[in-house]
């Protein structure tokens, strides 16, 4: 059942009582065409693609626990693509344009809201850096706009603006196309246009193993039983490195905790994304009236789902820094999510050294604004075999050859920076 | 919170300490001319679920480097020594 104004109207008129499940309870069959680990935000947007642009439909998606469940229940929502280096433009701005078009492509509204992006700058120096990104974002198509303080007074009037601020705002970079969406939206989505299609969505299902003929990888032994495949792809962010190592794989990666954060309800005050350049904390106001916002992760190999004191502190100072108005909002929630950390803080989706299994990972802790573009490119990759353009640039063994993508400038071991 | 016995100090929150990374992973020698060895030593880990040996160094306290068994899954220490041997 497609959803409407008309489907909204019929249904109110019968109590509500006739609404279908957005995706069928599916059990596993002998075996799959391709399957898809994980079912999170990018493992559904993969199946969805493979099916919409690939016409593969013998599609099962395996989630260990529920949809949505997982990061993509867990993350800051914020979209974005104000990226500097080759690579990472293009894709980031194909994601972006994506979910420009989301809700209608699966007649799902994920709530994609444009409100823009603000990164402030405190001294000249930073300033100078973000007009370059800006140069090069421009160059790639892509908005971007850079603020004088007074603009960014004019906009966002409620950052620390006095005399006394202990980094003073210089100006900021704006992409105005950039916002957040509603994160289990996106995963609920994905799942029933991606049922819609035909494809297997297998919840409580986990993969403990891999069926080999010979080298190469044929199915999966999971919690339910053997299913066979003709081929495989991984997208269990966080838990890439344990999967990794049941195929064989050695992987680049560590797993840390990144917290997030929520607080009490409040009248509309933050109309946009704004991101500190003096430290790290960024703030977003959800629909129901929280400021969502997130830091620094924790900072040391964890695949414990909850967070620390420490980082709490060092949030809620810079977030005191930045807004000194909301000293005294109450917060309501923090949480932790498990993250593929990588030493060039980019992502791995490419084929693997070993037949039949193909890889989705190391999202660092930007993997929910890359959710539409990371399925449709991972679907190519699995569809041919072979890598789509636009992830030409995240392969696995760029470390080995030197052609790392260190976006975050700061070289080997990102995550001890 | 994590608390750290330190051999020097005693049990310390872990906030007085800085992370150093993977404590299993052995640098190859200097003049080791092997890029494969060089790439493993500078990428890949084992990144475990379950015990770690990892590298803290007590920044707020004696300074010392330390290697701390961890699990990764509850945080668990089960031991904490000097990175480098004590002199006899």
């Amino acid at each position: 059942m497609r959803y409407s104004a008309f489907s909204i109207f019929r249904n109110g008129l019968s109590g509500q009582k006739n609404w279908q499940r957005a995706w069928r309870a599916a059990e596993p069959k002998g075996a799959y065409d391709v399957i898809i680990v994980g079912g999170g935000g990018h493992g559904l947007a993969t199946a969805f693609y493979l099916a919409e642009n690939h016409g593969v439909r013998n599609v099962a998606v395996l989630e260990k626990g529920y949809v949505g469940g997982g990061n993509v229940g867990r993350n800051t929502t914020v979209i974005r693509s104000n990226y500097l280096l080759d690579g990472n433009t293009q894709f980031y701005e194909f994601s972006v344009k994506l979910w420009e078009g989301l809700s209608q492509a699966l007649n799902f509204n994920v709530m994609f809201s444009q409100r823009g992006q603000i990164v402030t700058a405190h001294s000249a120096d930073q300033l100078d850096t973000f007009s370059h990104r800006a140069n090069i974002m421009r160059l790639n198509g892509i908005d971007a706009d850079i603020l004088d303080r007074d603009e960014v007074r004019r906009l966002v009037p409620y950052l620390d603006f006095s005399d006394t601020a202990r980094f003073p705002i210089h100006g900021a970079i704006l992409q105005g196309r950039a916002g957040t969406a509603r994160h289990d939206a996106v995963a609920w989505g994905y799942a029933r246009a991606a049922d819609g299609h035909g494809v297997d969505i297998i919840q409580n299902c986990e993969v403990t193993g891999f069926v080999r003929d010979g080298d190469r990888i044929v199915g999966v032994e999971t919690s339910k039983g053997r299913i066979g495949a003709g081929k495989v792809g991984l997208a269990v962010a966080g838990h890439t490195s344990v999967l990794g190592q049941k195929a064989g794989l050695e992987l680049p990666i560590e797993s840390h905790v990144l917290q997030a954060f929520v607080t009490e309800p409040l009248k509309p005050l933050v109309d946009h994304v704004v991101a500190y350049g003096a430290d790290h904390f960024y703030v977003s106001q959800s629909d129901k009236g929280g400021l969502v916002f997130g830091g620094n992760l924790d900072g040391y190999n964890s695949y414990a789902q909850r967070g620390n004191l420490g980082v709490v502190r060092e949030v809620a100072e810079a977030a005191i820094a930045l807004m000194p108005c909301i000293s005294r909002v109450r917060l309501l929630r923090h949480w932790g999510g498990v993250m593929d950390m990588t030493p060039d803080a980019s992502p791995i989706i490419c084929p693997t050294p070993i037949d039949g299994l193909y890889l989705n990972g190391g999202w660092c802790y930007g993997g929910f604004k890359a959710t539409p573009a990371s399925g449709w490119c991972f679907a190519h990759t699995l569809a041919t075999g072979k890598p789509h353009p636009l992830i030409a640039a995240y392969g696995l063994d760029r470390f080995r050859t030197g052609r790392t993508l260190d976006e975050a400038g700061v070289g080997p071991s990102a995550w001890l920076q | 919170m994590l608390r750290i016995e330190c051999p020097c100090c005693g049990p310390r929150d872990h906030d007085e300490f800085r992370y150093g990374g993977d404590a299993s992973v052995a640098r190859p020698a200097h003049d080791d001319p092997d890029p494969e060895a060089w790439y493993r030593y500078v990428y890949v880990r084992d990144n475990p679920a379950g015990p770690h040996r990892e590298f803290w160094q007590h920044v707020s306290g004696c300074r010392q480097w330390l290697v701390v068994e961890r699990d990764t899954r509850n945080h668990v220490i089960q031991s904490v020594g000097f990175a480098r041997k004590m002199p006899a």
